[in-house]
């Protein structure tokens, strides 16, 4: 295998971990190209994310998205220092493709390959700056350094998640995350019974906007005493969220409203629920942070495009002290680039690739930053 | 002539295949799992080039089993396939990956003029194909490839590991009862097709199954 330029690697990243097809390059902190492929439409009719056609969907667009990526940052397979692949958390079949096809890019190359974690992965991406030296840290960190103190909450069809980050190629810890239903997909299913459609994160996001999120009161899930505790003597689930049970209230509350033959305060009811989901997360991230020592927080995944979300999570973690990045969209959601630019770091670090033996992992903790 | 041949329908295979090597097989290798692709296919095939000396420019072009097989099994042959198609810049075919058995079966003395070949569908399924065969040619698919329940297959001689799965409802040839396609076998196949002007398919997967996603119904009003 030949040595990677450990000084400003230029890096390709694969991503197939849900739903999107996502070819990164990065060139050390800077970021070339990003290019995406979803399936999301074909999922549109099934109301959320079917795990095999958007396997089917990895496996046609994954040459024709690597070949666009390529054209796109000007570079060839020959210039490329290493190869990066999210080798999980994820959808097993869909992981399967991005790894399969990202070791046979290994061996066709004879590059290096770093299998990554995909929620570390999110956490990277901050750290990218523009390819004309932009100043502003392209991906929400300014000057494509790690603060000492960074927490990341991450939000998605996939995942709800709060990290701390001690070094990214390292020391990673899972300080909360969702026992079930993760935000995104709550949103989902809402969405459907409210009759909004798919996604369903913009759809309510929107329509909240004409509601009042006053007019009904949606329960915050693990937020009882016994689920707290104290900062002294954390319950069980302090910093976790669920989502089961607001999913329900919200069904409930619709069946009422039927059953009394009234019409069904729609937009009232997605403002309701956007805010009961929207206070807990926030309410519990910026609780871990402030007793964790996180002065920096980071905010990735698709919910980040989430109007209510983006601004409260501003608003607490302002109050707190705590300085909130959040990079641009197409960074937030899943892609390529944040696995480049995990792959990068990890190179400038000196860690070792994965090889192509290794197993992909539908539930890789994040404390594996590297396999 | 020299082919890499790849096919994940059922075990994970690879092999070199040339018109220059003895039976044409350069190298080959075949896993005997049928669960572990992912892992053991790339660094199967990057030991299979090495041990054969063969590097990329050798490679005149790629063939890969289409299935029918498990989906994500099946896909981690023809995602390798295709991208390694695209790193080298070589011409890539698809097989159907019965015809891998079908071909040893023509080659045996088991050898019969109509019978079927079926794998593995799991969900208590096969999949099968009927080929019939004429002296000194190769077989020909007649029908197929389908998936179903063994026993509702037609009475013919059934060869390959469905076959021996449901010995007790088909009429399955012991000696190939658990006879898997191979990457070998196909890439022989693919050869004399190319020997024979034959024009190959491409690298579309035979899924022979709908996702199983549902279309979620509307919802049920209170009243
Ligand atoms: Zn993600």
């Amino acid at each position: 295998m030949n040595q990677p330029n450990t000084l400003q690697p230029l890096v390709l990243g694969i991503e197939s971990s849900c739903d999107e097809t996502g070819v990164g390059i990065v060139r050390g902190t800077t970021l070339l190209t990003n290019t995406v492929s979803s399936s999301m439409d074909e999922h549109v009719r099934f109301g959320g994310v079917i795990p095999e056609i958007a396997s089917r969907a990895h496996l046609d667009a994954f040459v024709p998205t690597l070949q666009e990526a390529l054209h796109e940052a000007g570079v060839t397979l020959d210039d490329i220092d290493a190869i990066a692949v999210t080798s999980g958390p994820g959808l097993a079949g869909a992981l399967m493709v991005g790894v399969c096809a990202a070791k046979a890019l290994s061996i066709a190359t004879g590059k290096p390959l770093y299998a990554i974690n995909h929620l570390v992965a999110h956490v990277g991406v901050g750290l990218l700056k523009d390819a004309d030296g932009g100043t502003g840290g392209r991906g929400g960190l300014r000057g494509g350094q790690l603060p000492e103190n960074l927490g990341a909450l991450l939000v998605s069809g996939g995942h709800t998640e709060i990290l701390r980050i001690r070094s990214i190629t390292d020391d990673v810890e899972m300080l909360g995350s969702t026992i079930d239903d993760a935000a995104g997909e709550a949103y989902d299913k809402v969405a459907r019974l409210l009759g909004l459609g798919y996604p369903g994160g913009p759809a309510i996001d929107k329509l909240a906007k004409q509601g009042n999120a006053k007019a009904i009161r949606f329960p915050r899930g693990l937020t009882q005493p016994k689920y707290m505790g104290t900062a002294e003597e954390p319950g069980p689930h302090r910093y976790d969220w669920s989502f089961s049970g607001l999913k329900t209230a919200v069904a409930r509350c619709v069946e009422q409203f039927e059953a009394r033959g009234e019409e069904v305060p729609v937009a009232d009811i997605a403002a309701a629920f956007q805010e009961a989901v929207v206070d807990v997360i926030t309410s519990k991230a910026v609780l871990a942070c402030k007793e964790n020592g996180i002065t920096d927080l980071l905010l990735g995944g698709g919910v980040a495009a989430n109007s209510r979300l983006r601004e409260l999570t501003g608003q607490r973690c302002s109050s707190a002290g705590i300085t909130l990045h959040v990079p641009p969209l197409s960074l937030c959601t899943d892609n390529g680039a944040m696995v480049a630019a995990l792959g990068s770091q990890l190179i400038m670090a000196g860690i070792a690739p994965s090889g192509v033996a290794f197993a992909p992992d539908s539930s890789l903790p994040v404390t594996t930053v590297s396999v | 002539m020299l082919i890499l041949a790849i096919d994940t329908s059922a075990v994970a295979s690879a092999a070199l295949i040339s018109d220059d090597a003895m039976e044409g097989v350069v190298e080959s290798f075949a896993t005997e799992d049928t669960r572990s692709h992912a892992e053991v296919l790339a660094p199967g095939i990057d030991k299979l080039l090495c041990d054969a000396g063969v590097s990329a420019a050798d490679i005149d072009l790629i063939v890969t089993g289409v299935g029918p097989g498990p989906f994500t099994g099946l896909r981690s042959g023809i995602a390798t396939a295709r991208t390694l198609a695209f790193a080298w810049n070589k011409p890539l075919f698809g097989l159907m990956s019965l015809d891998a058995i079908a071909l040893e079966v023509a080659e045996s003395t088991e050898a019969k003029p109509e019978f079927l070949v079926a794998t593995d569908a799991r969900r208590k399924e096969v999949y099968w194909a009927r080929y019939t065969l004429k002296d000194g040619q190769l077989p020909q698919l007649v029908d197929g490839p389908h998936v179903g329940f063994a026993s509702e297959l037609p009475d013919l001689p059934v060869f390959g590991a469905g076959g021996g799965i449901y010995a007790d409802v088909v009429n399955a040839n012991g000696e190939f009862s658990t006879t898997q396609p191979d990457a070998a076998s196909l890439g022989q196949f693919a050869l004399a097709l190319l020997a024979a002007g034959v024009e190959l398919p491409d690298s579309t997967p035979l899924y022979l199954r709908e996702s199983d996603a549902q279309v979620p119904g509307p919802r049920k009003r209170a009243l």
